[in-house]
C-alpha cells in the first residue's frame, strides 16, 4: 500500500524524523492562507499523488509570492498529473502540500528496503541526491552505499554512523545523522513498510538534517496488525475496478490490450498473458481468480474485465487441480446465465476431470469457443479479437 | 528417487485439526503419504482422521520420530510455526500459507540460522503448493495424479503453471522424481539454487526443469549455479514477459523493481548459462523431451 508525502511526514515525525512547516490543502485560498502563516519568503506547493518523479513532471512548484502560490495551486487542483510512473492516464491532484522553503547546502539519497538477495532489510544511500536511485545506479554507481542490517539486533549506531561518514557528513551532523538513520529504520521495522524513501534528505545552510521528501510504501499481508496504517489508504488514487477486486479477493491489474483474461494461479496468469503476446495479442489486464470458481465469483470476475471497454474478447484458462472441471464449468454455464458477455469467449480447461467439464460446455449450447492447449486457446483468442475488431 | 521426501518420510500436519488442514490432510493420506499426525495447541490427546493431535511439535517428534511437516496456520501465526517446527527438530518443513508478512519472514529465516548444521531444518514455501515425489509422497495441495512418476527434477515459485509442466510432462510420457514449490513469496526459505543443489547430488535425477517469474534475483543464481555446478541438463521458463515495471503480478514475489528482474532479461541470463529455453508455457513437456533424448 501507498500513502502520499504528507503522510509519509507525519509518520516519520513520531520518529524524530526532521521535516521543514507543511500545511495540507484542498483549494487555492487554503494555498495562499498556509504560505502566509508559514512566513518564510519561498514555498514549495506539492502534487499529492502516490507516485514518484512529480518535480520533472511539473506537480512540484517554487513559489515566492501569493499570485504565484494561487496561479500553481489553481493549476494543478482537480487535473492530473502524469509521470513516468503513473502511466498515460496520469493520477488525479486533489490535494496539495504547501511546504516553507528552505537553503539547501547539500543533498543526499537514502532508502530502506528489501534485499531480496540477502532476504533481509537494507540502507542504500548516495551523497548524489535529488536524483532517482535508477539513474544513479546506471550514472553512478559507485557513490551508491549499502548496509545490510541483521534482523535480529536491528541497525546498530555503529552501521548508521558508517554511514554517515561514508556520506562525506561533518561531524557537527554525524548526531543528526545517526538519529535520523536508525528511526527511519524503526519507523520501518515497527509498521512493518516495505519501503522508506527520503529523497532528497538536504543539509540546510545552517546545519540541519531535514527531510524534503518521503515515500513509504506498506506490507499489504502485515496491514492487519497495523489499523493505523491502514486507515492512510487513499483510494482516489488507485483503479477503481483493482479496488473492486481485492474487495472480492480477487488479484486484478489493468493492462493495455484488448483480450480480457481469467485463469487461476499467479504464475499461469502471467505465462498464458506470455502465450497471447506470442501469439500476436494484448492482454487488457491480469486476473487470478485463486482456488476457488464459484459461480458468484466468476461472475463477478467477468463484470469486473468487461468494465475494460477495450476488451474485445475474452480467454478462460483454468487447471483445475483440487476444484474439478465439471465444477468449474458448472460456475462457468451459470455466471453466462448472469452476464452478458457480448464479446466472444474461448474457454481452455484442463486437469481432473476435464472431459466431463468440457462435454458440459459444449452441451450447454452457450457459443464458446473451445481450446485444448494452452498454444491452441491463446491462437483462438487473439483470432476471435481481431475479427471483432473489423 | 527423490529429495527432501519419500514414502517413508514420517509426516506432521501443522494446523491439523482446521477445515483446510483437514481437507489436505485427507488427500495426502489419500496419496499414500505417511501422515503421523498433526498439531494443533488445545487439542493435543484427540484423535482426528484416526491420527493423533498433539499440542506442541516437541511432544509430536518425541512421539511419533516425524521429520517432516507441512503447515496450514493462518497467516498472522504462521511464521511462529514455521520457527516452532526448526526447533522441534523437524528436518523439512513446507509452508502452504500464503500472505505472511515480509517481516516475519526474514525473522523465520534469521531464527532458522541458530541451529548446526546437522539439525538445521530446510523450508520451502510460503505460499507455495507444496512438494511432491510421485508416486510416493506429496506433501502439499496438488493433485497427485498429474505427476508421473520418473527423472525429472522440478523446482517453481507457481502452483498451477507447475501443474501445467507436470501433465505436459507426462503427455510427452516424461515423469519426474521430485517436484518442489518453492512459492511466490519475496523472501522464501529455499531458492530454486538451494533445491537445484539437492537435485544435483540425487542420483535418481537426470535433469531438472526450473519455473521461473518476474522479480528478485533468484531466477540469475539459478542461471549462475547451473552454469558452474551442474553437470544435468537444465530446462528453464521465466513467466511474466507483459508484466509492467512496478506492478505486483499476483504473486507478492511477482514485481519488477529493477535491472535483471524481468522475464526478458532473465530469459537471456539463462541463455548465456547454457540453459535449455522453455520458449513458451505450451512447450514444457517437449523442450524436456528434447532435454532428456540428448542424455
Amino acid at each position: 500500500m501507498h500513502i502520499h508525502e504528507y503522510q509519509a511526514k507525519e509518520v516519520l515525525a513520531n520518529y524524530g524524523i526532521q521535516t521543514q512547516p507543511g500545511t495540507l490543502v484542498y483549494s487555492p485560498d487554503q494555498a495562499v492562507a498556509a504560505y502566509n502563516s508559514q512566513g518564510s519568503a519561498v514555498c514549495a506547493v506539492k502534487a499529492q499523488i502516490h507516485s514518484g518523479a512529480r518535480g520533472k513532471a511539473g506537480g512540484i512548484r517554487l513559489c515566492r509570492s501569493n499570485d504565484e502560490v494561487r496561479r500553481a495551486a489553481d493549476e494543478m487542483l482537480g487535473e492530473k498529473l502524469v509521470t513516468h510512473q503513473t502511466g498515460s492516464s496520469g493520477k488525479l491532484v486533489q490535494k496539495l502540500y504547501v511546504e516553507a522553503g528552505v537553503d539547501i547546502d547539500r543533498e543526499i539519497y537514502l532508502a530502506f528496503v528489501l534485499d531480496r538477495a540477502k532476504q533481509r532489510h537494507v540502507a542504500v544511500a548516495s551523497a548524489e541526491g535529488g536524483m532517482e536511485i535508477e539513474q544513479l545506479a546506471q550514472e553512478k554507481p559507485e557513490s551508491i552505499l549499502r548496509i545490510s542490517i541483521d534482523p535480529a539486533s536491528g541497525m546498530r549506531h555503529f552501521q548508521a554512523q558508517e554511514l554517515a561518514f561514508g556520506l562525506g557528513l561533518g561531524a557537527d551532523l554525524v548526531k543528526q545523522a545517526v538519529s535520523t538513520f536508525r528511526g527511519l529504520y524503526k519507523a520501518m521495522i515497527q509498521l512493518d513498510a516495505s519501503m522508506v524513501e527520503i529523497n532528497p534528505l538536504v543539509v540546510t545552510r545552517d546545519r540541519r538534517l531535514i527531510a524534503l521528501d518521503a515515500k513509504m510504501e506498506f506490507d499489504d499481508n502485515a496491514l492487519f496488525r497495523h489499523r493505523e496504517v491502514a486507515e492512510l489508504r487513499d483510494m482516489s488514487q488507485e483503479d477503481p475496478r483493482e479496488t473492486a477486486a481485492s474487495d472480492h479477493d480477487l488479484s486484478y491489474v489493468g493492462l493495455d490490450g484488448d483480450i480480457g483474461c481469467m485463469i487461476n494461479g499467479a504464475g499461469l496468469a502471467m505465462a498464458t498473458m506470455d502465450m497471447i503476446k506470442l501469439s500476436g495479442g494484448e492482454p487488457a489486464n491480469f486476473l487470478d481468480i485463486g482456488g476457488g470458481a464459484s459461480p458468484e465469483r466468476v461472475a463477478k470476475a467477468f463484470e469486473l474485465v468487461l468494465q475494460d471497454g477495450s476488451v474485445k474478447a475474452m480467454l478462460v484458462n483454468i487447471f483445475a487441480g483440487i476444484n474439478r472441471c465439471d465444477w468449474i464449468a458448472e460456475g462457468l454455464i451459470k455466471a453466462l446465465g448472469v452476464v452478458d458477455l457480448g464479446v466472444p469467449l474461448v474457454v481452455r480447461l484442463s486437469g481432473t476431470n476435464v472431459e466431463e467439464g468440457t462435454q458440459m460446455l459444449v452441451d450447454s449450447g452457450l457459443p464458446i469457443i473451445m481450446a485444448d492447449t494452452l498454444a491452441d486457446a491463446a491462437q483462438k483468442v487473439v483470432a476471435a479479437a481481431q475479427g471483432q475488431g473489423d | 528417487m527423490s529429495i527432501l521426501i519419500n514414502k517413508d518420510t514420517k509426516i506432521l500436519i501443522q494446523g491439523f485439526t482446521g477445515r483446510i488442514g483437514t481437507f489436505h490432510a485427507k488427500e495426502m493420506l489419500e496419496y499414500g503419504s505417511n501422515v503421523v499426525g498433526g498439531v494443533t495447541p488445545g487439542k493435543g490427546g484427540q484423535a482426528h482422521l484416526n491420527l493423533p493431535v498433539f499440542n506442541t511439535i516437541k511432544e509430536a517428534v518425541d512421539a511419533t520420530g516425524a521429520t517432516a511437516s507441512i503447515v496450514f496456520v493462518p497467516a498472522a501465526a504462521a511464521a511462529d510455526s514455521i520457527m516452532e517446527a526448526a526447533d522441534g527438530g523437524i528436518k523439512y518443513c513446507v509452508a502452504i500459507t500464503d500472505g505472511i508478512p515480509a517481516q516475519d519472514m526474514i525473522r523465520v529465516k534469521r531464527f532458522m540460522l541458530r541451529y548446526p548444521k546437522e539439525r538445521k531444518m530446510i523450508l520451502t514455501g510460503p505460499n507455495c503448493a507444496g512438494s511432491i515425489t510421485p508416486g510416493e509422497a506429496m506433501l502439499g495441495i496438488m493433485p497427485g495424479h498429474i505427476y508421473e512418476p520418473g527423472r525429472v527434477g522440478v523446482v517453481g515459485r507457481s502452483g498451477t503453471l507447475g501443474y501445467e509442466a507436470a501433465s505436459q510432462m507426462k503427455a510427452e510420457g516424461i515423469g519426474i522424481s521430485t517436484s518442489i514449490g518453492i512459492g511466490g513469496d519475496p523472501i522464501n526459505g529455499s531458492s530454486h539454487r538451494d533445491i537445484m543443489e539437492l537435485f544435483e547430488q540425487d542420483p535418481d535425477t537426470d535433469a531438472v526443469m526450473i519455473i521461473g517469474e518476474i522479480g528478485g534475483p533468484q531466477e540469475a543464481e539459478a542461471a549462475e549455479f547451473a552454469r558452474d555446478h551442474m553437470s544435468k541438463p537444465v530446462a528453464a521458463y521465466v513467466a511474466g514477459l507483459t508484466a509492467p515495471k512496478g506492478r505486483r503480478m499476483g504473486h507478492a514475489g511477482a514485481i519488477i523493481s529493477g535491472k535483471g528482474e524481468s522475464a526478458s532479461e532473465k530469459v537471456e541470463i539463462f541463455k548465456e548459462a547454457g540453459v535449455a529455453i522453455v520458449p513458451n508455457p505450451s512447450e514444457f513437456g517437449s523442450t524436456m523431451k528434447d532435454v532428456v533424448s540428448r542424455l
